[in-house]
């Protein structure tokens, strides 16, 4: 018997902190344009002491100014997309659970092109304009995944085939209205097609939004940790989570709206990046077991790394152009997500 | 030292009841329909036992005799139509789910796993109900669970993928896992279901015995006629959601009565032990 101790948990975690932190320099370092990694950590120390005035290289520039919030929204969005997809695999009972395949984030997109829509009509202050577009992703979401549910569900009892079904039909419906949405409405800021379908991380944004998105992570990140031994449980069944004393309902809506808001947080910044949230649980899953307590946590840093390395790839391959990181992602994804699937009705 | 106190509270709480009634099923009935505007499917006529620390209570019919909604609504995760469900004088089905799985342990006819796990990890689940719900277990939990390993005798199992055990290997972890909740009620539904003779028999016996040393309450739903007769302190017998009969094996037993219940010519003797044996009689 090797029950979990903290002490293990920390050691794997700082593992996979060492390799974020390698792959964040990488992606620092390649692009466009090639920086070297003596000015690389200087000035990165610069930024560290807090010395912005010493960083007058246009390569800083480069660094600080676009390299970097980038690389914070692709921790941040992989981070969330992994966790989301290990919680809906949880509360799904089905492995192959994963924002972008149930067609939750297509959901989040169309509620987060509407909020886009509807906010030059509401006479909002600037801040709550800016709280609006993750708002809509994150109803989006929850009425995504709550109509998948009901239409997985075969006399009272999710079926794993079904949930999938409903699942890409209600991803392809609701991707037929983003482009319906964005053939027909002009106005706006709305992004673009492209950004929407497939995702990518190019958008920058002010930096209380970088703060908005890692708070909003850590508080819905951390309310479904608080349920990682209930969803170790839970795999079992909700009968028998509930005899050995998981309060089944409670866990069911906490996950269910935190994972939700997880997903219309990534998506209301980055668009549908698909596959992460499968992907990655995977890989965690064979690496250091299915327990929730080491898995969301390692998820999280997980997609983080996946996230940043797969948008270095969108970058670099055809550089100076651009490829969207969705198409990235759904490269190595789709292919996964078959062999899981053969392999599981075999 | 906060488990040993709670240990010997609990000793002391066990000395006290030991002789007095610790479930008390009383006139419990039940409806179930798919639609409330039409009449019900199935209904449980008012149902009423008890039972004390250490007994066994077999609860026996054919199928759709309401045996498993009975062991529902005793478990407190149905609520009853009328009456009620008392263990140690608390309503089992207004405890929350943790404190009712700190007191009932449910055995299940299928345990399904979506991922693999081993058996170790499976039995410290039980744990889970004694104690903050996001925690790392505790010696406490490991050797608790070692223990509930031991006395099914699966110690070896331990190390084990539970999708790479027998049927009957697999039905003692999920035991183990019951007695790791530490209940004062186990129940178990059809727990020899998918078993051989030999492991049902390996079973029972376990459960005989964890039932005299721990004293804990037992409710099993069966329709072995045989290993509920050389089990069961008290037969509770059902036909079509009615009870027929509440008592000792040997009360019950009776040749017409077990003929009308199970719809099939068989006789009753009684072996050296007192207990009663039935012999089915085929093709007459």
């Amino acid at each position: 018997m090797r029950p979990l101790t903290l002490r293990r948990l920390l050691l794997q975690c700082l593992i996979l902190v060492l390799i974020l932190f390698v792959v964040v320099v990488v992606a620092l370092k390649f692009g466009a344009v090639p920086v070297s990694l003596y000015a690389l950590g200087r000035d990165l120390l610069h930024l560290l002491l807090g010395q912005s005035s010493q960083i007058s290289t246009d390569y800083g520039l480069i660094i600080v100014n676009i390299r970097l919030p980038r690389i914070l929204l692709a921790i941040i969005v992989g981070a969330s997309l992994s966790v989301a997809g290990t919680s809906f695999q949880a509360l799904l009972r089905n492995p192959l659970a994963d924002p972008y395949v149930l067609g939750v984030s297509s959901g989040a997109s169309v509620g987060a092109i509407l909020a886009l829509i509807a906010t030059p009509f509401l006479s909002l202050s600037p801040a709550l304009s800016a709280l609006l577009t993750p708002l809509g992703a994150f109803l989006g979401a929850a009425a995504t995944i709550a109509a998948v549910y009901f239409l997985g569900r075969r006399d009272g009892q999710i079926d794993s085939t079904t949930l999938l079904l409903g699942g890409v039909i209600t991803g392809s419906f609701l991707s037929a209205i983003i482009t319906f949405l964005m053939g027909t409405v002009t106005t706006g800021n709305t992004r673009g097609m492209v950004f929407w379908l497939m995702g990518n991380l190019s958008t920058s944004f002010q930096k209380s939004v970088y703060w908005f998105l890692g708070i909003g992570f850590l508080v819905a990140a951390g309310a479904i940790y608080t349920t990682a031994s209930d969803l170790n449980l839970l795999l079992a069944g909700e009968k028998e989570a509930m005899h050995l004393g998981v309060d089944v309902p409670r866990v069911r809506l906490v996950v269910y709206i935190a994972a939700s808001f997880l997903t219309g947080l990534a998506v209301s910044v980055s668009g549908s990046i698909g596959y992460v949230g499968l992907i990655v649980p995977h890989v965690m899953r064979l690496i250091f077991g299915s327990d929730h307590r080491t898995l969301l946590p390692t998820t999280a840093l997980g997609g983080a790394i996946a996230v940043v390395f797969a948008d270095t790839l969108a970058r670099t391959v055809v550089a100076p152009n651009e490829l969207a990181v969705g198409a990235v992602t759904a490269v190595v994804g789709a292919p996964l997500f078959i062999y899981l699937l053969r392999r599981r009705l075999a | 030292m906060s488990a040993l106190s709670a240990h010997a509270r609990h000793l002391a709480e066990a000395g006290r009841l030991a002789n007095e009634i610790r479930l008390s099923v009383e006139q419990v009935s039940y409806a179930h329909s798919a639609n409330p505007a039409q009449a019900p499917l199935f209904t449980l006529e008012a149902t009423s036992f008890q039972a004390r620390p250490g007994e066994i209570v077999a609860i026996l019919g054919p199928n759709a005799s309401g045996k498993s909604t009975l062991l529902k609504l005793i478990s407190g995760a149905l609520a009853p139509l009328s009456g009620r469900v008392l263990l140690n004088g608390f309503v089992t089905h207004s405890l929350t789910p943790r404190t009712r799985a700190q007191r009932i342990a449910v055995v299940q006819q299928e345990s399904a796993l979506l991922f693999p796990a081993r058996a170790w990890e499976f039995v410290l689940q039980g744990r889970h109900a004694h104690g903050p719900s996001l925690r790392f277990e505790s010696e406490d939990d490991v050797l608790i669970a070692k223990n509930a390993l031991a006395q099914v005798g699966a110690a070896e199992l331990s190390d084990r993928w539970m999708d790479q055990i027998s049927g009957g290997e697999k039905q003692r972890v999920i035991l183990a896992r019951a007695l790791a909740q530490q209940p004062l009620l186990l129940l178990l539904d059809e727990p020899t279901l998918h078993l051989d003779i030999a492991a049902q028999i390996g079973l029972l016996d376990a459960l005989r015995r964890l039932a005299a040393e721990n004293r804990y309450t037992v409710v099993v739903v069966t329709h072995e006629l045989n290993l509920a007769a050389e089990y069961a302190d008290q037969v509770v017998l059902m036909q079509r959601g009615r009870c027929l009969r509440v008592g000792p094996p040997s009360a019950i037993y009776q040749r017409e009565l077990l003929e009308q219940v199970f719809q099939t010519p068989l006789t009753v003797d009684f072996g050296s032990n007192g207990r009663p044996r039935v012999t089915v009689l085929p093709g007459t």
